[in-house]
């Protein structure tokens, strides 16, 4: 058995991940990054559009400030969202974005004097200030009062997690790629590593570390049809979950993005509707004003998404061979405009579909894109029940998203909440000392050594593949945009049933090396796992919030559901146990989003009752202390002002 | 009715004993705007589930999928096969290691890449986390972003004949990647430290000016210019060090 020992172990080297190495490294501790595939491989590389921050240098996002930013944030969130960790995400994402620019990424620039631009569809003349001449610019996304969106033209994941990398290589920090975690090494509520696997050549390695930390990305590859990565299959999450301990949180919050090109379910950004396109129907006119007169094409995803799906059910789709699917127009952009500032967009769909955006209409559908679920952590990044086990980015349940969240938070939450949490783990290693207990880790090696043994020689008969398009094709068809108690119940009994028959999966061959299928074998029970959690988390929760919405409940429900959902998996436990919590503490009252219609049914109790047993609440479901006390950071109404 | 392609595929595990390169040959019923990495999934899937292949992103972004397609180094990903003959042949992309079959281990030579032309801005300008962000042109911003744009997908390296010869020469990627920093205002290093780094075989003396590289480009970085610009750059650092001219 090879060991090897780490100040800190990081598993996953994407924005996130990296941010929270560069944080821990600059702190003199060693730090070493696993990774499915080299780091500028991973998925921040595929964000088009750009990253929230309150800026405010563009003429259209004039007098922002982080009390706006969080405004649209927590409205965004259904109000299911941690108001204080939103907080301070829009405090710290300007300094972010600055960081950022001092690594080198070369953000678009504030060009002063007169620009042409589209609102609400309608070309437009605005006067940039000459003030703000050569400061980093901003765009319009979904949701938003104001242009925050910063970007570089539409390759901003790309020069954000290049720029990232590059800092990660200028301080050495080791990088150990095709290197999979399987379990987490634990210990009386303690985490002491990982049990890893090359995907180069099979060989099993140890890693015992002071603290080890999760960024492994969303869980949107179990859903099948995905904008998301082959590699998003929630390994991170499924790490966690083994534990038997440390719970996941909103799973069933699955954001789909209006976008998604047919075929392909590739995503072409937001930043199209924000940059002036239109969403147009079989008859090419334009519906979305029509369900949404004041936001229009850009009100939250999740409304998007599901005005999208009502105007298709009404008839009005465009039939194809994929099924049906809306027109994205971006003819009157420009040819200029698509080949700079999206330019990706342009060659997707020059490449993959065939489709000229200059002079074609692209087709597009709401695709499975984004994990609100996952590790359910404290505002310091630290798992719940699990000392020296932290998760950041997509793959952790922080929770500045509640149950929707906006375009251009996530991307922007890679780098802040690495900011942060970095800090909190550098902060944890330095007080911790290494535990180096050999016979332990052998035991939680073995059972992985079984496992292999099992899949490969075992008496099984199922097939992996066929599994995974069962796990995708019940989520797909049972927990998908509109949700109901009938279909729901059906996807929970088809999903407890591929729980079961992942037991006997038999691997086809048994070659060395990095053995694909094997590899897929491995990953099949936390897949099916977490698949059943999702449905059964979407079935319990009885109204409609955010990207959750339920035909048979369709009312936001602030009596009974102002809480977070949190499931764990117990050792050998036949089903998940479901618990619920306070969201955290409410500054913002709970009301209309201002976009989206519905019905609220109101609190039953008020405000300062609520936020008085957020503390204890959240202690006795497992919450480890927070550096900093519960509520500190969020300023108490200051979003009066900004009224 | 769809075409039968048949995909002869070069297999070679290194890992198993015995086992020497080959090809096999399979059979896939072509589908309406079939690329190949849903091809290839599905051979994997239904006929060879050992054979070995790399994609992350299957949408052009990520620059995981490089393979040699009928001769020509490219992304799988975003390869139709109605583009292709009923026939195609998929190589791993040469020079890189073979991890076997398709699969290739780019990403450790662009690590030592990255740590050979010092992949980041050299200042000694210190962050201030309340201070406003440096200024920068918006014109230079998007030429910044122009070279910026490669994906360390490998094909310039593996269509490059000075690659093959010499393996230190750090290729169009590497140029690329000097060119892009050379630009940058922030990136504070001196003529001297260009020099070094860029004046010798493993730099842009190494290149023979066949340009294969901008041929293959999947993402049609402006390779001449930036070769052009580095070449300019040099000429007058050599001048400015002769110190007869000023450039």
């Amino acid at each position: 058995m090879k060991v090897i020992a780490t100040d800190v172990l990081i598993i996953g080297a994407g924005l996130a991940g990296e941010r929270v190495a560069i944080a821990t490294a600059k702190e003199d501790l060693d730090v070493i990054m696993l990774s499915l595939v080299p780091p500028r491989r991973s998925h921040s590389a595929a964000a088009q559009g750009g990253m929230q921050a309150s800026l405010g240098n563009s003429i259209m996002g004039k007098g922002d400030n982080p009390t706006i930013h969080w405004l649209d944030t927590v409205r965004g969130s259904d109000w299911g969202c941690d108001q204080e960790v939103a907080r301070i995400f829009v405090d710290n994402a300007p300094i972010a974005m600055r960081e950022m620019a001092h690594y080198g990424v070369p953000w678009n620039r504030v060009v002063g004097g007169p620009q042409d631009v589209f609102i609400k569809s309608k070309k437009t003349r605005i006067e940039e200030d000459y003030e703000k001449e050569g400061l980093i610019t901003a765009r319009a996304f979904g949701g938003t009062a104001k242009w925050r969106t910063c970007y570089t033209a539409d390759g901003t994941g790309h020069t954000v997690l290049y720029a990232m990398d590059n800092m990660a290589v200028q301080l050495g920090i080791d990088v150990h790629d095709r290197m999979e975690a399987m379990r987490l090494i634990h210990d009386n509520g303690r985490c002491l590593g990982a049990v890893t696997r090359s995907l180069r050549d099979g060989e099993i390695v140890v890693y015992l570390s002071k603290s080890t930390v999760l960024a492994t990305g969303g869980y949107g590859r179990l859903y099948g049809i995905s904008t998301n990565a082959v590699i998003n299959e929630g390994t991170g999450s499924w790490l966690a979950l083994q534990t038997g301990i440390v719970p996941l949180a909103n799973m069933e919050a699955v954001q789909f993005h209006p976008t998604g090109i047919v075929p392909t379910d590739i995503l072409v950004t937001e930043g199209c509707r924000g940059d002036g396109g239109t969403l147009l129907d079989v008859d090419e006119y334009r519906f979305m004003p029509d369900y949404e007169p004041e936001k229009q094409e850009l009100a939250s995803r999740d409304v998007v998404s599901r005005r999208m799906m009502e105007h298709i059910k009404k008839g009005k789709g465009v039939k194809s061979p994929y099924g049906d699917h809306l027109w994205l127009d971006l003819r009157h952009l420009g040819e200029e405009h698509l080949k700079t500032k999206l330019r990706e967009v342009y060659d997707i769909c020059m490449y993959f579909i065939g489709v000229n955006p200059i002079k074609e209409l692209v087709p597009v559908r709401p695709t499975q894109h984004y994990s609100m679920g996952g590790i359910r952590v404290n505002k310091d990044g630290h798992a719940y029940g699990m000392k020296g086990l932290f998760a950041v980015g997509e793959v952790a349940n922080w929770d500045m998203h509640g149950f929707n969240r906006l375009g251009g938070n996530s991307l922007a939450e890679t780098v802040v909440a690495g900011m942060i949490v970095g800090k909190c783990v550098a902060e944890y290693t330095k007080n911790t000392s290494l535990k180096t207990d050999v016979a332990l880790a052998e035991t939680f090696t073995q059972k992985e050594l079984d496992k292999i043994t099992q899949l490969l020689n075992g008496s099984g008969n199922e097939n992996v593949y066929q599994l995974e398009n069962e796990i995708a094709d019940a989520l797909h068809h049972n927990v998908g945009i509109f949700r109901n108690g009938g279909e729901l119940d059906e996807g929970v009994a088809k999903l407890k049933e591929v729980v079961k028959r992942t037991k006997n999966v038999k691997v086809r061959t048994s070659s060395s090396g990095m053995n694909p299928e094997l590899s897929s074998a491995l990953r099949i029970e936390g897949k099916a796992k977490q698949a059943l959690i999702i449905a059964m988390g979407a079935l319990n929760r009885t109204e409609s919030r955010g990207a959750h919405y339920r035909e048979d409940y369709p009312a936001r429900d602030d009596a009974n559901w102002l809480n977070r959902t949190l499931s764990r998996w117990p050792e050998g436990a036949e089903e998940p146990v479901f618990d619920y919590e306070l969201v955290g503490v409410l500054d913002l009252p709970p009301g209309d989003r201002g976009y989206g219609g519905g019905e609220q049914i109101p609190m039953k109790i008020d405000l300062e009752e609520y936020n008085n047993r957020v503390d204890q609440d959240q202690t006795v479901k497992g919450r480890l202390k927070p550096v900093e006390s519960t509520g500190i950071r969020l300023p108490k109404e200051a979003w009066k002002e900004a009224e | 009715m769809g075409r039968t392609l048949n995909c002869k595929i070069f297999r070679y595990n290194p890992t198993k004993e015995n086992d020497k390169p080959h090809i096999d040959t399979f059979y896939l019923e072509e589908t309406p705007r079939l690329n190949l990495f849903t091809a290839l999934s599905k051979i994997r899937e239904e006929q060879a589930p050992d054979l070995m292949f790399d994609f992350v992103c299957r949408a052009g972004i990520c620059g995981s999928c490089g393979m040699v397609i009928n001769g020509r180094p490219t992304l799988a990903c975003r390869t139709l096969t109605s583009d292709l003959p009923d026939t195609i042949e998929l190589f791993p992309l040469p020079f890189f290691k073979l991890l076997g079959d398709l699969s290739v281990d780019t990403g450790i030579w662009f690590r030592d890449m990255a740590e050979r032309v010092e992949s980041w801005i050299h200042t000694e300008t210190k962050f201030d986390p309340i201070a406003e962000e440096e200024r920068m042109n918006n014109t230079l911003a998007n030429e910044i972003y122009e070279s910026e744009r490669c994906i360390e997908c490998g094909c310039c390296i593996a269509g490059c004949a000075t690659a093959q010869v010499f393996p230190e020469f750090l290729g169009a990627a590497g140029l690329n990647r000097i060119g892009r920093f050379l630009i940058d205002p922030r990136d504070q290093r001196g003529n001297e430290e260009w020099f070094e780094l860029i004046s010798t075989d493993e730099g842009i003396f190494g290149c023979f000016g066949m340009m294969a590289c901008d041929d293959v480009c999947p993402k049609d970085l402006p390779l001449l210019e930036v070769f052009a610009h580095i070449r300019q750059k040099m000429t007058g650092m050599t001048l400015k060090t002769l110190g007869g001219f000023k450039s």
